[in-house]
């Protein structure tokens, strides 16, 4: 197959107004100063940024390096997730927009969301899929007490790809008045780039945060889960040109790579379209979806975003996978050691601690996506507290 | 000159063409019911080829892929069925599906193996006119291959009059901004986009698509269009016993007048 660009608007015309309309006028919408402003005030009073920089003692004891969490798990709704939310939602009212409808997968950007909607008191609605209903049913009831309605996807696995799906078809259908706020660094240019711009807080801050503790700006490396791959690109975007950083991305296995219940899309997936984008997916050999498997909710989802792709391909940044299994030990070994419950998709990026060998002054971010009160039936039920 | 321009040559109203997708109901009928089709009256068929994640259909074009794609149909398997096809049927036929089964399966073999099967033309609903242009142009151009494009009621001017350059058929005008199975919206504002677009006196025929499904809407299409295309209403046809019987019926239902 001859080499192609990963990225591009791969949508139908029904959409292409909206895409277009997003792409002529994102960069200077959130480059205004009035935009900065709002969106810096409400990071810091409203989610609680900046988000700490933790030297994780007991985690660098155990592992022979210097162990630093970045904690996304302590902003407000729980998770990196708020970051694009408002971001997202202040565009959203610039261009005119009156009604939001988001995917969700672990529901936690659909909680982000419905809480920024009702912060703007906007109408919200989040399409989750049927099984991810049930396996994250604190977050769906987030959800309705903020105000937004919550539809079941049913089609196909009933899971993250399909809500994203049903999701597309109401913004089809209803082209005129509604944003979609895609959750991750994925779907049509500029959605992918819009994400990761209001996501790379995280490395912005980490940064200086990592000076702070150590004199030192650069870590040796900066680590994070991936599902469609936000809070990764987060993570690297201010280190992706520092060539002295590894990155290493951490993608579900699920019950194992070669077990056929995998989201492990990097090792299992071609380059191919997805969503609206060209990038990286798990298909058959004739171009159709394969359904993923994983514990987490999060990373259930059989591509990445074509940046991810793209870093992929050139080797800047390293995409290794983990586990059900070694997630949920790694999650229960962080509540031991740290005394932090992390939400299972991030403890699919601690669990890769597990596989690297470090130098003792080795300096290593490791981005603590979420907090795990969402997962607690689901660690409750595995170690059987 | 393919067949779609010598269709239009010669018959320029009440155009209708039938979409059923290729696999659904039973695996191997897809040339049996264009044959239906092409002598009970329809002037263009669309061969839908399946995808796991249709986004611009409804349910009932989702559920045809699926079980399509569970009765084994694939984009190989399509091309086997059709090698015959153009000793059985003479009217233009396109292929309509989503753009990554074409990628994996290769644009430019797509095109040279539909060009083989005598297909004229192909409408990939996610494949917008950038892409198109800057990719895969000359695989079409190279092979004959007319590729159809959507204009929608949101669709600007501008973008219609390039998307009018870019045609050598026909194009596909959207009933509403809608996934295909809807009911035709008929109010005011759908009017005016018909009315609006007839005006702009384009250079190519349109055909309207997305929630045609009896005469009334049929005739409504017409008067504003070339003609119409039904899909879900006949993909729900093939749901019942004895479908391919049932054809020529279906077809005076909406198209009386033969």
């Amino acid at each position: 197959m001859k080499q192609r660009d990963f990225g591009g608007a791969y949508v139908p015309e029904m959409l292409y107004p909206n895409v277009e309309e997003l792409r002529q006028k994102y960069l200077s919408i959130i480059n205004d100063a009035d935009f900065k402003a709002e969106f810096d005030l409400l990071l810091k009073d409203y989610v609680g940024r900046p988000s700490p920089l933790y030297y994780a003692k007991r985690y660098s004891e155990k592992y022979g390096a210097n162990i630093f969490l970045k904690r996304e798990d302590l902003n407000h709704t729980g998770s990196h997730k708020i970051n694009n939310a408002i971001g997202q939602i202040l565009l959203a009212q610039r261009l005119g927009k009156k009604r939001i409808i988001a995917e969700t997968g672990a529901g936690q950007h659909g909680v982000a969301t419905a809480t920024v909607c009702a912060l703007k008191g906007i109408e919200c609605v989040v399409y989750m899929g049927e099984v991810d209903m049930a396996r994250q049913a604190p977050n769906v009831s987030r959800m309705k007490m903020l105000g937004a309605k919550v539809v079941p996807a049913r089609s196909g696995s009933k899971t993250l790809k399909d809500a994203t799906n049903e999701a597309l078809r109401d913004w089809i259908a209803n082209p005129v008045d509604t944003h979609y706020i895609i959750g991750s660094v994925v779907g049509p240019y500029p959605y992918p780039d819009m994400v990761a711009r209001f996501q790379s807080i995280i490395s912005l801050e980490a940064k200086k945060q990592l000076l702070e503790h150590t004199g030192k700006e650069l870590p040796e490396y900066v680590m994070a889960c991936v599902g469609g791959g936000s809070n990764a690109m987060g993570m690297f975007y201010h280190f992706l040109d520092d060539e002295s950083v590894k990155l290493v991305a951490v993608e579900a296995a699920g019950k194992g790579v070669n077990s056929g219940h995998s989201a492990a899309t990097t090792f299992l997936g071609r380059e191919g379209v997805l969503h609206g984008s060209r990038t990286i997916l798990m298909q058959t050999d004739d171009g159709q979806v394969v359904e993923p498997y994983s514990i987490s909710a999060g990373l259930d989802y059989p591509g990445i975003g074509p940046q991810h792709a793209h870093l992929y391909k050139i080797n800047r940044a390293q995409y290794a996978s983990v586990t059900d299994d070694e997630a949920l030990q790694a999650g229960l070994l962080c509540c031991q050691l740290e005394g932090i419950i992390p939400a299972i998709e991030s403890a699919h990026a601690l669990a890769q601690l597990e596989k690297m060998k470090f130098k003792k002054d080795d300096n290593v971010i490791i981005c603590l996506s979420g907090r795990g009160d969402k997962d607690l039936d689901t660690y409750i039920k595995y170690f059987g507290f | 000159m393919n067949r779609l321009n010598k269709l239009f040559a010669t018959k320029n109203k009440n155009l209708l063409s039938i979409y059923y997708t290729a696999g659904y109901p039973e695996l191997d009928t897809t040339v049996d019911i264009a044959l239906a089709l092409e002598k009970a009256g329809a002037d263009f068929l669309e061969i839908g080829f399946p995808y796991s994640d249709p986004v611009a259909d409804g349910p009932t074009i989702q559920h045809s892929s699926q079980q399509a794609l569970d009765n084994g149909m694939t984009l190989n398997l399509l091309f086997e069925q059709l090698k015959d096809l153009r000793k059985r049927v003479t009217i233009p036929i396109l292929l309509m599906g989503y753009v990554n089964p074409i990628v994996q399966f290769g644009v430019e073999r797509f095109c040279k193996k539909a060009a083989e099967a005598g297909i004229d033309g192909v409408i990939v609903p996610d494949l917008p006119m950038y892409e198109y242009e800057t990719l895969y142009a000359g695989f079409f151009k190279d092979n004959n291959l007319s590729n159809i494009f959507l204009v929608t009621p949101q669709t600007s001017a501008d973008r219609i009059r390039k998307i009018d350059e870019l045609s050598n058929s026909f194009i596909y005008l959207l009933s509403s901004s809608s996934i295909t199975g809807g009911n035709l919206d008929v109010s005011d504002s759908i009017e005016d986009y018909y009315k609006r677009i007839k005006a702009m006196q384009l250079k190519n025929p349109t055909i309207i698509g997305f929630g045609i499904a009896d005469n009334a809407t049929f005739k409504k299409a017409c008067e504003y269009a070339n003609g119409a295309i039904v899909g879900s209403k006949f993909v729900k046809l093939l749901e019942q016993e004895n479908y391919l019987n049932k054809i020529p019926a279906f077809i005076s239902s909406i198209k009386p007048s033969l």
